[in-house]
């Protein structure tokens, strides 16, 4: 045990898990008291998604080093598997054990289509994979904008054209419609099934990572050829950190579309713009850096909602913050001057004579 | 250490914004307001939409507060962007309820207020959208819409063009991404088999491929089409106008509300649009007292002519006035007070609005005939 709380990435991953479970338990108490703004009630699942969604591309981006910019498309495959799935089943068994169906189809689908993504893709480097996954986030999209799926008496219709393809007879009911989506998603996800889901996530990757495995998939990213030679599996363990990424991807999905009414494939939640916003999370968080993914997941999702007092002038200041704290966190300069004034140095300054 | 340093930083940050938010949320004056909140795209694709029903509800707003108010208490609108998507709308909404909003006029799109249906119908807060279409919009017994909902458009469209007899074959372009569109496109296509007339090409296109038509017009061509209904809006209408011409097929265009701001489109010639029908509730050039005087205010104020959003926005506005007079409200009632007060009374209200004779039954949709006009000289003129 001594030598458990010795040992450095222990500690750290303790710190990590602690940081969630005690904002967890101070936002569940101020909410216990009804001091929590709607706003931000509002907001706590979303926040979850997104933070499972910027620690699972860390995954991908920090740890095993590859640029994948189609992660939306996953979560999109997550969100709209579980949705059909629990629209399907409503009523016919407990909320529970439907939204965990739901969270176990959505994940393995979501899984599943990494696999199949990842063996073709993975064979390609930085800037290709890049652009693979781009299109294949689009792809998603809008495949998932011209399904149309219906359920009457006589079973389930399937058309790519339009709804009146269905021909579903009188009190047949619509399932996806198409570009107008799923309406009517059961509202299961809830701020403790999202904090849960958020520490599946931290265990599953920071375990990964720490593990054999996990060192396996960084000396690939670290130096390809040495891991070759030494007998590393290498399309094997980028295919494992993938996977593992698009499954929690999936899960962050699920978690997103049963928490609203109405799930629409649009450029706005499953584009491009989405996996680059995910990608932002990361980097601005720190490149393998997953606390600072969590950080940065739950402060650029807040910020936006925090500058609407400003109006017309949100985005723009939005925008010029991401840039401040982007030249912050990675410009030489700043990096230099930090190092000159940071509160480490000037402690360990006061404090270090004495130590000597 | 530097994260740290980072991590101060940003909590300053988002401190800074905190205190900055809740100062200017507190605007509110001494006197009792009717707190009306609303949700709509002010930024991206669709801002164009969002900016209309603000500005519109704007100069509703500014007129009943210098008329009086209603009954003395005077209205406080704020307007939130919901970048037209669902969980932004949410958030809007779920911010508005921060500041104390008691009706919620909203939201501009269908998507975004479907998902905020379920919400407010939750809180029980009376919603009024001006211009989502959907009937999904108002499945609530708590929402009220002041368009047209969309199977209505289609069908009295299809009802049209077989009464007049127009046209045996009909074509019909669409946009297969919005819900709008396709919504009409659905319930005219079902509409159209009882009314006599054939669909023989229905072309669909979303919204990221809306720049070239001639695929779309040269089936609709081939097919020997003599109407093309059109159940989009008006920017990509423009567009088809302009192909269709300069391919040398010169069908009928029949086009929905949405159709309505094409002569306003820049560089569109728009003599093209020549002898085009359209169905709409409102028609800027209308002579009627209170479309000149709306069009006339929005002109001044905002040195455009206003769309059908704008004036949906200012007829919703008009639609919770009268209800709030009908139903005996008073501005220190809890939403949830209004919104029963005001589901009772909206029923039983009758205005006349820019959008035509509005009045509501208990389902929230808005009963009104369309006005169907025809494009002569570039201005609209009633088409009997």
């Amino acid at each position: 045990m001594k030598k458990l709380l010795t040992n450095k990435i222990f500690k750290n991953n303790l710190i990590t898990y602690g940081i969630v479970i005690i904002a967890f338990v101070v936002i569940s108490i101020i909410k216990g008291t009804g001091n929590l703004s709607s706003l931000f009630t509002g907001l706590l699942v979303p926040l979850c998604a997104y933070i499972i969604l910027a620690v699972s591309l860390n995954l991908v981006v920090g740890i095993s080093g590859e640029l994948s910019l189609g992660h939306a498309g996953f979560m999109c495959v997550g969100a709209f598997s579980s949705a059909l799935f629990s629209k399907c089943v409503v009523g016919t068994m407990p909320d529970g054990l439907r939204f965990l169906l739901a969270l176990i189809i959505g994940s393995v689908l979501a899984g599943i289509i990494g696999v199949l993504i990842g063996i073709p893709v993975l064979r390609l480097k930085g800037d290709y994979l890049a652009i693979v996954t781009l299109a294949f986030g689009e792809i998603i999209k809008n495949i998932i904008n011209v399904i149309y799926i219906g359920r009457d008496s006589k079973g389930f219709h399937f058309s790519m054209t339009s709804e009146m393809d269905l021909n579903l007879e009188a009190g047949g009911e619509t399932l996806i419609n198409g570009a107008q989506g799923i309406t009517g998603t059961p509202k299961d996800s809830s701020f403790l099934i999202g904090f849960i889901l958020v520490m599946i996530t931290l265990f599953i990757v920071l375990n990964l990572i720490n593990s054999r495995d996990g060192r396996a998939i960084m000396a690939i990213r670290d130096n390809r050829i040495a891991a070759e030679s030494i007998g590393i599996n290498i399309t094997k363990y980028k295919l494992l950190a993938f996977t593992v990424s698009s499954v929690l991807a999936g899960a962050a999905g699920v978690l997103y579309s049963h928490n609203l009414n109405n799930l629409q494939a649009t450029s706005k939640n499953f584009g491009y713009n989405m996996s680059i916003m995910f990608l932002v999370f990361v980097v601005l968080g720190g490149i393998g850096n997953i606390r600072g993914s969590i950080i940065a997941a739950v402060l650029l999702t807040l910020l936006p909602e925090l500058l609407r007092g400003l109006n017309a002038y949100r985005m723009l200041i939005y925008a010029i913050v991401l840039i401040a704290i982007m030249l912050f966190n990675w410009a030489p300069g700043a990096l230099a001057f930090r190092e000159k004034y940071s509160i480490k140095n000037w402690l360990s300054k006061k404090t270090g004579k004495e130590e000597m | 250490m530097k994260k740290l340093v980072s991590l101060l930083m940003a909590l300053t940050m988002v401190a800074v914004m905190v205190a900055g938010c809740g100062s200017s949320a507190g605007t509110a004056s001494g006197e009792a307001t009717y707190k009306i909140g609303a949700t709509g795209p002010i930024s991206g694709d669709a801002a164009l939409y969002g900016i209309a029903v603000k500005n519109g509800m704007e100069i509703a707003i500014n007129e009943i507060n210098e008329a009086g108010g209603v009954n003395g208490a005077k209205f406080e609108l704020n307007f939130q962007d919901d970048e037209c998507d669902a969980e932004k709308a949410v958030n809007g909404y779920n911010t508005l309820k921060d500041w104390g909003m008691q009706v919620f006029i909203g939201t501009v799109t269908s998507g975004a207020c479907i998902a905020v249906a379920a919400n407010t119908y939750e809180d029980n807060m009376f919603q009024i959208t001006p211009s989502g279409s959907d009937p999904k919009c108002i499945e609530n017994p708590n929402a009220f819409q002041v368009c047209f909902a969309d199977p209505s458009q289609g069908k009295k469209s299809a009802e049209y063009i077989g009464n007049k007899d127009l046209a045996k074959k009909v074509a019909v372009i669409y946009d297969s991404s919005s819900s709008y569109s396709s919504g009409i496109y659905a319930s005219f296509a079902a509409e159209a088999a009882n009314q006599g007339f054939d669909i023989v090409a229905a072309e669909a296109f979303t919204s990221d491929s809306k720049s070239d038509f001639s695929v779309q017009l040269q089936k609709a061509s081939d097919e020997g089409a003599e109407l093309v209904f059109l159940p989009i809006y008006y920017s990509e209408a423009s567009l088809i106008l302009t192909q269709a011409n300069q391919m040398g097929y010169d069908p009928i265009f029949f086009g929905v509300d949405g159709m309505d701001g094409i002569l306003g489109v820049t560089n569109f010639d728009t003599s093209l649009a020549e002898d085009v029908m359209l169905l709409t509730p409102f028609a800027a050039d209308s002579t009627d007292e209170a479309t000149v005087h709306f069009v006339n205010a929005y002109k001044e104020k905002y040195g455009e002519v206003p769309m059908q959003f704008a004036a949906d926005g200012y007829d919703a506005v008009y639609a919770v006035k009268e209800a709030l007079e009908k139903g005996g409200c008073e501005p220190t009632m809890s939403a949830s007070e209004l919104c029963d007060k005001l589901v009772a009374a909206i029923t039983q209200v009758k205005i006349t609005g820019v959008t035509g004779e509005l009045s509501w039954d208990a389902s929230g949709e808005s009963n009104r005939d369309p006005k169907a006009v025809i494009i002569k000289n570039g201005a609209y003129v009633l088409f009997e």
